[in-house]
């Protein structure tokens, strides 16, 4: 027994200011809220933001430095880096919120029904899960979104079919977990159906892990997505999104505007979902305190 | 423990068959004419390319007999032939592979030499101004995009500040170093050739950094949550309670158990690696297999992304299984 | 044998006769959290003489574990010594510079922990964990070091040393990593050894056997030992003294056996009165003595005595805070009471049960039983529940458990059923496959007369609504999620016991009427409870579909003792006011032949005896059942001394692979030829009194 549990003591941690806690504790979430709620403001009112669109050519404005017209530049076709940038915001916040929930929707059913099955399903899902798993993800959502062709909608396809397996194994490991406390022996006893138990009781307790997960996960969703934009494979071209934006700025050193605010802006919306799931966790699950 | 191995090596191999089932499955059932989308546009509006290839990879019959004569061809190593260089696969990927594994090794010793003493620190540290640097690089480090991240190291340290060398592997006019393991670090030495050495040298540190950076992000969180874990764990309040110092404590305490998950982040981290690869050399221009996924991608080259996925997925499953043999090195519990 | 275990013949001891080795004076150990200072050690004073043995007992969040390790130092970081002194050796170990610390630990002071199971580091071998602690002191060599610690791992019973010493701890059992714990503990012969529960986490033979060993080790090595316990049995088969603390405080202190004869101290008395004796049993007396309340809040202690809202002796002055003064030659009291020469009388002997509850069982059941006293309600016949393992490789064989191996009971209306055995023995599986949470591998479970074993959950509902279960942890026993309204309220609305939510609403009601909480209960969440009060909470839901039969599987044993008294004092009550059968699991044995009419004992998942609960400990016939009775230590010094302890070497068979034959044999004294080859039959000896042994009563 530790010696915080055998005084009734909760908290282990160093005595500090509390500024300073209480910044660790609201401070960086909320902050990280803010910088999601401020992009989701942006990309749905992208054409009230800026006088330009975003698929605008002007040849004779192409590569200027940011100035007073444009905020942050223009690309190599004259096209105004901010209203593009604005306009990307709409597909990333898009993809990345899709990918992740379908996926963590779909991946939780599945791992729940191979948790409540056992025997054949349960074998056969989790081996389907570990040889999606046996590709990196990156390299596989490639694969499948070359094989299914260029466009937003393929790319998403081909992220969730790498994507939901994580969620699948994740939720029937809790699943398992749960099962075998005392709480659901109970509600065994009371006769309750296992669809019943599943529902009222199981989930209810699995899913602060989750909501972890996919808070942590929409960042790193986004990420992926940008990167197969940036190997050509997410947005068919004209289309405003960040990842492709670097990739057309990618060989412009000298004008490195081009490419260095879209990578900023994911920089920064991958960060707000970081900072808050951290909140969340620490939220959920005082103890566990990681950063 | 040989049984232990044996019995991994049996999971590794079924898995690696199954893997080539998800490519040949992915290949010949997603897209709309498999003939089509292997060939590329203009070899399939040839009818006798057609003809020959559809005999070939025998297209008319059911998808098991085609799965067979796949694995047939596998078996001899042919992988297809790549559109846009109209060569074999498996010779495009041979040819690349070493500026990658070169590129791929250095980033990740960088990351693990510089990731574990950073995660240690930071934990036995806590709150200090130690922990908040390593915070916010692993922060920094899993949240910026990889070919975002070396653009802006390129165009600082190259184009504004010019104190590191351009893009490639070596500077324009210098000549290789005679070809025996691919690696310009090894071959040069072994040619006694310092000034390719050093040029080699000066060329990795920022696309390794850069590939680094993403891994060394993750290493250092799960090293520092693993320690401080195991710091609170019974068996280190009965090593204080022998009087041991701090310092023993920690090393040979509390390290071998806090590394026991590390390790296995292994699997993980080379796929971090790997998706990194694709983004640093195609801003760096590494004439690697990064830079060829890159390059068949944008040109829809599909032989060629199936023959890369295959073999990262193999590569990725040695490594797996590298890290499931460490793992029951490090830790008696696994094999009773 | 001394001389294999002696690093040298000279005496390590520095400390003259007579002057003690270990002297705390007014020591104070804080803890700065969020929500404020938590005084967990506050102000306490006391002395050990060389080669003494003192205990100290408090219930969990007195501050005992907090004082021990403070003695070293050992404390984390929220906590902080902020007062006192520890004279060890005459040197203030509060003062010590980090330095000459670490000589006095695993030097000069050693400690045992509570937790065998995760003491040991899981990937170093025994032998480097054993050699660093004896190196670090500067006194041996490796290699003088390595053959030290085979010695002293044969001394502290492990057979085969030479091979034990590269095992790694996984290989042991929790019994055996405890003999390793002391093994490194005496390594560096210290003068002072703090155990701290080192037999808690234990089964109750091997209790007895580390007990034992630490008794020898403080005869032939001369060394102090503070053993702190929650247990007053095991405190007075070790120590001389005892020091009782209560709220981070000492509130009485003295020679063991004065102080479990006479108590001088509300608390003490408390505490020696809640637990129930094995070694004796007054019929007719069911109910256990208890006090209410709970300890104060550490965050806002009060200011007068910190025991004065629970005391049943308190008086006016009670609101000053008391000081520990000597009340008698060699004994210290806090408390106005005895300190003012008034003495705590024994309690009364029995307290009835509230008469209007015994008058009206129908509340209960309403009209639809009628509660046939005798009735056989359940009958197990052969049940057997074998699980599988999981597979460790891909091509290996399918290994078992064998957790039920063929056991028949019956149990009748009205009855209590104890359920024995140390862990492992299969009573919770067998609890679990009464209550149908697991299917059985073979055999029949007839509950009213239907066979329940392989019937679907569908088939079983009906009689879902006869039979309950309470559970062991009150921790995980409820839906962190629901309120307790919800937990009571969702089984009556699934079983119709109710039909609608003016209904609901007033059973709820009185269900927390009956265990008795408060209504406002109801809208609050698990964790706002106690372990008690969960408990209560938890016997409420078993309750509220008024079953005729509830199992019970280790319904106290995660609470300190007098939250185990109401407990069982509140499954007595309800029994008398319900009609009630229970099956009681537990390994307490005392408290089993307490509540029981008939009991059980089970070793490696088949029935060993079952008889009279009074029959049973008084003439037990089965060697096994012998062993486990006389390993339970008794609070009482008298008794304790006299006792002859029967030792049961060895450790349970794996359950894996278990003996052919009797599964007794193996540690059986008296077995032959026949115990290995045929099981014995479960055979009525005596009337009422059945024994699976092909020698009954001849050990």
């Amino acid at each position: 027994m530790s010696v915080a549990a055998e005084t009734g003591v909760t908290a282990v941690d160093k005595p500090k200011s509390l500024w300073r806690r209480n910044f660790r504790r609201y401070g960086l979430p909320g902050f990280g809220a803010a910088i999601i709620v401020v992009w989701i403001l942006i990309a749905a009112f992208a054409p009230l933001l800026t006088p330009y669109a975003p698929d605008l050519v002007d040849v004779t404005k192409r590569l200027q430095p940011p100035s007073q017209m444009h905020w942050l530049g223009t690309d190599m076709l004259g096209r105004d880096v901010l209203t593009r940038l604005f306009y990307g915001a709409r597909i990333s916040l898009f993809t990345g919120i899709v990918v992740v929930v379908v996926a963590a929707v779909f991946g939780t059913l599945v791992g729940g029904i191979a948790a409540y099955s056992r025997g054949r399903i349960e074998e056969v899902t989790m081996r389907i899960t570990d040889l999606v798993l046996c590709f990196p993800p990156i390299i596989l959502a490639l694969a499948i979104a070359a094989a299914l062709g260029i466009g937003a909608v393929n790319t998403i396809i081909a992220m969730l079919v790498v994507w939901w397996p994580k969620f699948a194994r994740l939720a029937r490991s809790m699943i398992i977990v749960q099962r075998s406390q005392e709480y659901v022996e109970a509600a065994m006893v009371v006769g309750y159906s296992p669809a019943r138990i599943l529902i009222r009781h199981i989930i209810p307790n699995s899913v602060g892990p989750l909501i972890v997960l996919v808070t942590l996960d929409v960042g790193n969703a986004i990420i992926t997505f940008a990167g197969l934009s940036f190997l050509g494979l997410g947005v068919v071209p004209p289309t405003p999104e960040w990842g492709s934006m670097v990739a057309e700025g990618r060989e412009l050193i000298e004008q490195w505007w081009v490419a260095a605010f879209p990578g900023l802006a994911i920089l920064s919306i991958v960060l707000g979902f970081n900072f808050m799931g951290d909140g969340v966790r620490d939220w959920l699950d005082p103890k566990s305190r990681r950063w | 423990m040989p049984r232990y191995i044996v019995s991994r090596l049996g999971l590794a191999v079924v898995m690696a068959i199954l893997a080539t089932l998800v490519i040949f499955l992915i290949a010949n059932t997603v897209p709309g004419d498999p003939a089509l989308s292997q060939l590329g546009d203009l070899a399939a509006s040839n009818p006798e390319f057609l003809k020959a290839f559809r005999a070939k990879w025998a297209l008319d019959e059911p998808l098991w007999t085609r799965y067979f004569i796949f694995l047939k061809e596998l078996a001899h190593g042919d992988l297809g032939i790549s559109i846009a260089s109209q060569r074999p696969v498996l010779d495009d990927i041979k040819n690349y592979a070493p500026a990658t594994i070169e590129l791929a090794t250095v980033g990740f010793l960088l990351s693990a030499i510089i990731g574990v003493p950073l995660g240690v620190i930071a934990a036995v540290r806590r709150d200090s101004w130690i922990d908040h640097v390593a915070r916010f690089l692993s922060l920094i480090g899993v949240s910026s995009p990889t070919f975002w991240l070396a653009f802006i190291v390129l165009a600082i340290f190259y184009g504004e500040l010019q104190i590191a060398p351009g893009p490639g592997r070596l500077d324009p006019i210098a000549f290789a170093p005679t070809n025996v393991t691919g690696l310009f670090l090894i071959d040069s030495i072994l040619a006694g050739d310092w000034d390719t050495f050093r040029d080699a040298l000066a060329h990795l540190i920022l696309p390794s950094t850069v590939l680094a950076a993403a891994t060394l992000g993750l290493i250092t969180r799960t090293t520092r949550a693993s320690v401080l874990e195991c710091m609170h764990q019974d068996y280190v309040r009965v090593a204080r309670a022998k009087g041991l110092t701090e310092g023993k404590i920690v090393m040979r305490h509390i390290l071998p158990n806090a590394l026991i998950p590390v390790v296995t982040l292994g699997g993980l981290a080379y796929a971090n690696l790997l998706a990194g690869a694709v983004m640093t050399e195609t801003i760096f221009s590494w004439p690697g297999l990064g830079r060829y996924t890159f390059r068949s991608a944008a040109a829809l080259d599909f032989p060629a992304i199936m023959g890369i996925t295959l073999v990262v997925a193999v590569t990725y499953l040695i490594i797996n299984l590298l890290v499931d043999i460490s793992y029951a090195l490090l830790d008696p519990r696994v094999i009773r | 044998m001394q001389d294999l275990t002696r690093i040298s013949s000279a005496e390590t001891a520095t400390a003259q006769d007579g002057a003690a080795i270990l002297d705390v004076r007014d020591l104070r150990t804080y803890f700065y959290t969020d929500e404020g200072v938590v005084r967990a050690v506050d102000g306490i004073s006391y002395s050990v003489p060389p080669g003494e043995t003192l205990g100290i007992v408090g219930e969990s969040g007195s501050g005992k574990t907090v004082a021990a390790l403070s003695l070293m130092r050992l404390i984390d970081d929220p906590a902080r010594i902020v007062g006192g002194e520890i004279n060890f050796d005459g040197r203030d170990v509060v003062k010590l510079s980090d330095e000459e610390l670490r000589k006095i630990r695993g030097g000069g002071i050693a400690m045992v922990f509570q937790d065998p199971m995760t003491s040991l580091n899981p990937v170093l071998n025994i032998a480097r964990q054993l050699v660093e602690t004896m190196v670090v002191h500067g006194r041996l060599t490796e290699e003088q070091a390595l053959e030290r610690a085979i010695k002293l791992l044969g001394r502290m019973g492990i057979t085969a040393p030479e091979r034990a010493v590269d095992s790694y701890p996984h290989q042991f059992s929790g019994g055996m990593r405890q003999r390793v714990m002391l093994a490194m503990g005496f390594s560096n012969e210290p003068q002072l050894l703090i155990a701290d529960e080192p037999t808690t986490a234990l089964d109750v033979t091997i209790q007895a056997q580390i007990l034992e060993l630490i008794v020898e080790l403080n005869r032939d090595f001369k060394t102090a030992i503070v053993l702190i316990s929650h247990n007053l049995g095991v405190i007075a088969s070790v120590c001389s003294r005892v020091v009782v603390m209560y709220a981070g405080e000492i509130v009485e202190e003295g020679p063991t056996e004065k102080i479990l004869a006479d108590p001088r101290h509300p608390y003490t008395w408390a505490l020696i009165n809640a637990v129930p004796r094995i070694d004796r049993h007054v019929p007719g007396q069911r109910r256990l003595v208890t006090i209410d309340g709970t300890p104060p809040d550490p965050l806002n202690m009060p200011a007068g005595c910190r025991f004065a809202a629970r005391c049943p002796f308190r008086i006016e002055k009670c609101e000053q805070h008391p000081e520990l003064l000597e009340i008698a030659p060699g004994r210290k009291s806090r408390c106005w009471v005895t300190q003012a020469g008034g003495d705590l009388p024994p309690p009364e002997t029995s307290r009835g049960a509230p008469a209007e509850a015994k008058a009206r069982p129908d509340v209960h059941h309403g009209s639809e039983t009628v509660i046939k006293r005798g009735e056989r309600m359940l009958e197990l016949r052969n049940v057997v529940k074998h699980f599988p393992l999981p597979k460790t490789t891909l091509f290996g064989k399918q290994k078992w458990v064998h957790a039920i191996n063929g056991v028949s009971l019956d149990i009748a209306q009205g009855e209590t059923v104890g359920l024995v055995g140390e862990s492992g023995c299969g009573k919770s599986t067998l609890a679990r496959v009464i209550a149908r949470i697991h299917e059985p591998t073979a055999g029949s479970v007839l509950f009213h007369g239907q066979d329940i074993a392989h019937a679907s959950q569908a088939q079983v509902r009906p009689l879902r609504r006869r039979m309950q279960m309470v559970f062991q942890d009150p921790y995980a026993s409820l839906n962190p999620r629901m309120t307790v309204g919800d937990i009571l309220g969702e089984p009556l609305r699934f079983h119709e016991v109710t039909h609608n939510e003016k209904e609901t609403r007033e059973r709820i009601a009185e269900l927390l009427d009956v265990v008795g909480l408060p209504q406002k209960a109801a809208a609050r969440y698990p964790h706002e409870f106690s372990g008690g009060q969960r408990q209560r909470i938890s016997i409420a839901r078993a309750l509220s579909v008024r079953p005729d039969f509830i199992i019970a599987d280790e319904p106290i044993s995660a609470l300190d003792v007098n939250i185990q008294a109401q407990i069982i004092n509140l499954m007595i009550d309800l029994q008398e006011r319900f009609g009630l059968t229970y099956l009681f699991i537990a390994h307490d044995l005392a408290v089993v032949r307490h509540i029981s009419d008939r009991v059980v004992v089970l070793y490696l998942g088949s029935v060993m005896e079952i008889a009279p609960a009074d029959t049973l400990f008084a003439e037990p016939l089965h060697p096994y059942t012998r062993y486990l009775i006389s390993a339970v230590p008794i609070p009482d010094a008298t008794v304790e001394a006299a006792r002859q302890r029967l030792p049961l070497q060895g450790e349970p068979p794996s359950t894996v692979d278990p003996p052919s034959g009797c599964p007794f044999r193996t540690r059986c004294p008296i077995a032959q030829g026949i115990c290995a080859e045929v099981m014995p039959p479960v055979a009525e000896v005596r009337p009422n009194h059945f024994v699976a042994c092909h020698f009954p009563g001849q050990f």
